[in-house]
């Protein structure tokens, strides 16, 4: 609190993005954690809530006859653009929110703070409700090629790696910490992925320190390690995420790239990713894009191509559909890395797994998957998101690209996921505003010297209790296409207006198709559940149930399925409800469709009643074409 | 029979079809005068029927005595024929060519035609302007059907009846028909029933240079503003082009003439300007190098998506002066017969519910479209393949279909049809079984004894079969009036027409499926829960003597 000047100011205008005709007036109050912004007019009370480490940066623009401007651009694209009317108050919000939003010290991080009425028991086990480990035995390990490790469990092979490795099991305690000592940072080849089927794997790791001409046998004898693993591939592939450019100047730097003459049976190959400065970069020009003022088509599409953000979007796209060939159609391993080993080609194995493996398609296998290939492997959150004061070179939305990169998948198959839109822009929110320990620190050694398991909150257990709202109710779990082969030509990735423009409601479907086939489901749920109520009333009626509550119609008034926990209801829903239990959702999803058959047929005598969506917003206004008639007479 | 002389080789066999996300299909190639046919001989599923008339444009290639027909469709489709034999190829091609442009219009397909359908409600007699002028009549008594341009001699691209304010006389019209191009004298296009404003339409004033004016015009479009309100009329021109109309004498309504209207100008192009867009649009669309920037760049310099917005935000525009200004609109452009149709009727689309059913869609294109006189023949005689000199073909009625598309994506449960629906009547304008689109005028179409001589596209749109597959299973009625958003953001290129074949739509079709799914079933389950609740409500009143002694 002590940043705090001013906690409250009234009269405070807050101006629409695109029209100035749409301001409203009202009060800004700051509190520890939060800028709050009150609309007050006539009856309705309207509050806007900004997470101090939700903002990116703050303006203060020189000031006008109207006041004195304050623009506070977020992490999560929301744009905020407040008139003072006295220039000690716009100073004095303007200098707590440069230091609210830029905390020192990582105990000053929302999460320290953030306590949502859990016990101890119920931190621990959110905690442990996601285990990457867990994910080794699902992949089928160990096995007779691979094996799980604990070489690193005191990070001393490797520091910004996980404790727990796979390996390949024919490589010797010496192959692997010889093969760490020449990648940059330690980062050795280590087991990503593992194809079950096609006993091929995926496996990730840091440039190696070969420089001009320099060798290492323990490194040539790793990756043979991982080809050998493979019975049915000769070869591996080795992806070089990055451009090639990139990749020789950093020979130059005693770093570089394998040399194909030096390791046997590797097929090497560039993808062309950009590094993290070139995104950076990319991501504000698309941000300046989208904040244009009634933009022409021309504007916009052009500065579409200018910024090279969809360009950006491709290249990670295709190097992850490039592995996912090679594994499926192959058979064949792939080891990737670009640098560092932890922006691109996190990124890029990430994708990869989404494309061959449905478990990562759903609400708790994305969790899994964020686990296991950006948090434990050191993508470092902290610094590209920039959690703490700190360089703001080191800042980049790698993440937030492959958040992108899932979405676009989801529009080439909307039925292949579990979770919708919303899903992944409540996880990049919660990754930028550490409300939860999962996205603080940089590696996971940081993590356990923060203590984060005892002083934080985990986020998935929050996501999942929400799961409602994030499900997709098109997903079908049955899909036997288990590989994903999007097209990754040009005109298949769309600008995605949801994440960028995500505060402009204005700009959105006024009618949502997602919300609407979430209201069915719940109501199919309900009726089910009313179904079943009614068939044991009129079995106790008809007298083939003895009556286990005396009088039927008591019973029947208390039918109402609503009095229901959720919890309750979901086991009972048909198909595509229940999303952590994927056998039983199956087979009550058979269940139902006999029900179907058997009484269909019935005679419907009263209507069905939809009602849910009359009171939809529909005729919202659009800033864009509403003011046409007073600019233009 | 003429098309005979034009088939020199009926058939072929052994040709090799292939087509975009198909496996390819080996059969015999056989031309009719309206078709072409590919069939395997072993399945019905894998035939092809092909109209001529849907055919754009044609390549030929050789290797050695193998040639390759490449067949580009109106519907923006790419089909390749492999055919043995140079004579063959040669022959089939030549054919293609003759058959595919034939210029009489009685020679289509749709004079031919049968149908294999009963005809349960004839088409041609659904929209007639006198059942529509009675929904009027129980609306407002301002208005009279005016017969004066019973043959087609005031305005030859009118219909025979029009709707005009009451108090204007025949002869009023006709000097009015003079001042205006083609004689499109200004009629009504729709009223409000809200508020009890109207949009009318009508072609450009013939000012000239030297500013000529006409009472009479004036007074037909003051006749229809209420005491001491101002209308808007919406020019859909630039002022720069409209001034320069001058120079042909053509115009626009001066202030000093017209003092209680406010003129706006917008930028819709003109149609040949359009037809260029659809080229490019496409050729961008069909472009298989990988880059990203050579495509959005493309997508681009297309322009197709800006008239797109243009032409929503003009749409938008007279919308809002009619229902939020509580204003009359007169809307013009030069002709009045394509930017001006695409403003009228999609407006209607924002401001009446009505319009956005299949029935009430099927009376708008009617309305105001084929009887408001949109030239389809001209316009859709080519489509964006066309590489040969182009005459007035342009894609105002597809860009008018792209629209409706793109609000319909804002609004996913206001409209009873679907996207399908859109995309057929695309396909239809284009090329048809039937004679709905034949023809540039209603006077045109009545010689052409189009409908006793041909079938209606409505007499099989309307059947309960058809209807299904356009019918959106998200619709819900509702009243209001729907603001699309017309920002760069919210216009999305329409997939749906413009990838179609340079995609596969598996999983598109799979999702649309699984969402009828679950709209289905819970309406079965309402269905069975509230018959279970009747039958224990009848098991209750039976029993309840019983329990209670």
């Amino acid at each position: 609190m002590e940043h705090i000047i001013t906690p409250k100011v009234e009269d405070v205008k807050l101006l629409n993005r695109y029209t100035e005709k749409k301001s409203t007036l009202g009060t800004l109050y700051l509190t520890a954690t939060h800028l709050i912004y009150v609309e007050q007019t006539n009856n309705t009370r309207k509050e806007t809530w900004v997470l101090h480490h939700h903002i990116a940066s703050v303006e203060k623009h020189p000031l006008t006859t109207s006041g004195c401007p304050l623009l506070i651009h977020c992490k999560t694209f929301q744009v905020l653009h407040l008139l003072f009317q006295r220039e000690r108050d716009c100073q004095d919000i303007y200098q707590s929110l440069l230091r609210l939003s830029q905390p020192v010290k990582e105990e000053e991080l929302y999460a320290f703070l953030y306590n949502p009425h859990q016990n101890e028991d119920d931190r621990r086990r959110g905690w442990e409700l996601i285990d990457v480990s867990n994910d080794f035995s699902r992949m089928g390990l160990s096995n007779e090629h691979w094996e799980i490790s604990h070489l690193n469990k005191n990070y001393e092979i490797c520091s910004t790696y996980p404790s727990v490795l796979g390996l390949p099991k024919n490589a010797s305690v010496a192959t692997v910490t010889g093969s760490a000592k020449f990648r940059s940072r330690g980062r050795l080849p280590v087991l990503s992925y593992y194809h079950k089927d096609m006993k091929a794997a995926i496996c990730r790791c840091s440039q190696p320190l070969s420089g001009l001409n320099s060798r290492c046998m323990e490194d040539e004898q790793m990756l043979e390690a991982i080809s050998q693993a493979n019975p049915n591939c000769p070869f591996i592939y080795v992806v070089d995420t990055r451009p090639k450019l990139n990749a020789m100047a950093n020979r130059a730097a005693g770093k570089g790239y394998e040399n194909e003459d030096n390791y046997s049976n590797i097929r090497f190959q560039f993808q062309g990713i950009e590094n993290i400065h070139v995104m950076r970069n990319s991501l504000q020009k698309l941000l300046e894009v989208c904040s244009v003022k009634s933009p022409s088509m021309s504007d916009h599409l052009t500065g579409l191509e200018s910024s090279g953000w969809l360009r950006h979007i491709k290249s990670v796209m295709d190097a992850g559909v490039f592995l996912a060939k090679v594994v499926c159609d192959e058979k064949a391993s792939v080891l990737v890395h670009c640098s560092d080993g932890w922006d691109r080609t996190a990124q890029v194995c990430s994708l990869a797994c989404i494309l061959l493996d449905p478990y990562y398609r759903t609400l708790k296998g994305l969790m899994v998957l964020i686990e296991k290939e950006w948090i434990s492997f050191g993508h470092k959150f902290s610094h590209r998101c920039g959690h703490l004061e700190s360089d703001p070179k080191e800042v980049s939305p790698v993440f937030t690209q492959f958040l992108e990169c899932v979405w676009q998948l989801s529009e080439q198959f909307p039925c292949a996921f579990e979770f919708n839109e919303r899903y992944l822009i409540e996880i990049h929110n919660q990754v930028y505003g550490c409300q939860y320990g999962n996205f603080i620190g940089n590696c996971q050694k940081e993590r356990q010297e923060l203590r984060l398991r005892e002083k934080t909150f985990s986020l998935w257990p929050h996501l999942l209790e929400n799961h409602h709202q994030y499900r997709n109710p098109l997903y079908r779990r049955s899909l036997k296409s288990t590989v994903l082969r999007p097209s990754t030509l040009p005109l298949h990735f769309k600008f995605w207006c949801g994440m960028y423009n995500h505060y402009d409601k204005g700009m959105h479907p006024k009618q949502s198709v997602v919300d609407q086939l979430l209201s069915l489901m719940q109501r199919q749920v309900d009726g089910e559940k009313t179904m079943t109520d009614l068939q044991r009333q009129l079995a106790v009626a008809d007298g083939v149930l003895p009556d286990p509550s005396g009088p039927i119609n008591t019973s029947a008034k208390q039918d109402s399925p609503r009095e229901k926990t959720p919890t309750a209801t979901v086991v009972q829903s048909n198909g595509s409800c229940s999303p952590l239990n994927n056998g039983a959702a199956k087979e009550a999803g058979t269940d139902s469709k006999q029900h179907n058959g058997e009484e269909g047929a019935e005679p419907a005598a009263t209507q069905h009643g939809v009602t849910s969506s009359k009171e939809k917003p529909v005729s919202v206004e659009t800033e864009h074409s509403k003011e046409e008639v007073q600019e233009s007479s | 029979m003429e098309f005979a002389e034009l088939i020199k080789t009926p058939r072929v066999d052994g040709v090799i079809l292939h087509r975009p996300f198909m496996p390819k299909v080996e059969g015999t190639l056989c031309l009719t005068g309206h078709h072409l046919i590919l069939s395997s001989r072993q399945d019905n599923t894998e035939e092809l029927w092909l109209l001529h008339a849907n055919i754009d444009s044609t390549e030929k290639r050789f290797v050695g005595s193998l040639g390759t027909i490449i067949v580009k469709c109106k519907d923006l489709r790419v089909i390749q024929l492999d055919i043995p034999g140079m004579e063959e190829c040669l022959n089939i091609a030549s054919s293609i060519e003759a058959l595919s442009t034939l210029d009489s219009v009685s020679l289509m397909y749709p004079f031919f035609y049968r149908p294999l359908f009963e005809v349960i409600e004839d088409g041609w007699q659904l929209f007639l302007p006198e059942e529509v002028f009675k929904d009027l009549e129980s609306m407002t008594d301002e208005w009279r059907l005016s017969e004066v341009n019973k043959d087609f001699s005031v305005c030859p691209s009118y219909p025979s009846l029009l709707t005009v304010p009451k108090d204007i006389d025949d002869e009023t019209l006709c000097k009015a028909a003079s001042f205006r191009h083609g004689g499109r004298f200004p009629v009504l296009s729709y009223y409000h029933k809200k508020n009890g404003m109207v949009m009318m339409r009508a072609g450009q004033p013939l000012t000239g240079t030297n500013g000529r004016r006409c009472k009479e015009d004036e007074k037909l479009i003051n006749a229809t503003l209420c005491a001491g309100k101002r209308g808007y009329i919406i020019d859909t021109r630039t002022i720069a082009v409209a001034q320069q109309a001058k120079a042909r004498g053509g115009g626009f309504e001066q202030e000093a003439n017209y003092p209680q209207w406010r003129r706006i100008h917008k930028a819709i192009e003109r149609s040949s300007v359009l037809q260029e867009s659809l080229i490019k649009l496409v050729e961008a669309c069909n472009d298989q190098s990988h880059s990203m920037d050579r495509w959005l760049s493309k997508l681009e310099a297309s322009n197709w998506q800006s008239h797109v917005k243009e032409i929503l935000t003009t749409a938008c525009l007279a919308a809002q002066c009619i229902d939020r200004e509580g204003a009359s609109v007169l809307v013009h452009g030069t002709e009045g017969t394509d930017s001006t149709l695409q403003v009228t009727s999609l407006a209607q689309i924002i401001l009446d519910p009505e319009c956005r059913t299949i029935r009430g869609f099927e009376t708008l294109i009617e309305r105001e479209w084929l009887q408001a006189g949109h030239p389809f023949q001209q316009r859709c005689a080519q489509s964006a393949y066309s590489n040969g000199k182009l005459r007035s073909e342009a894609p105002v009625f597809l860009l008018f279909l792209d629209c409706v598309w793109q609000i319909l994506r804002q609004f996913p449960c206001s409209f009873q049809f679907n996207e399908k629906f859109l995309i057929i009547l695309f396909e239809h304008a284009y090329a048809s079984q039937f004679g709905t689109f034949l023809g540039n005028r209603v006077a045109e179409r009545v010689k052409l004894q189009l409908s006793q001589k041909t079938v209606s596209l409505w007499s099989w749109v309307n059947r309960p079969q058809e209807l299904e597959r356009f019918h959106n299973p998200l619709y819900e009625p509702n009243n209001l009036v729907i603001w699309p958003s017309v920002a760069p953001q919210s216009l999305l290129l329409w997939e749906g027409v413009f990838l179609r074949w340079n995609r596969s739509t598996k999983c598109l079709d799979e999702a649309y499926q699984e969402m009828v799914h679950i709209i289905e079933y819970n309406k079965e389950l309402q269905n069975k829960v509230n018959s279970l609740r009747r039958q224990l409500a009848e098991l209750e009143t039976e029993d309840s003597p019983l329990q209670t002694p």
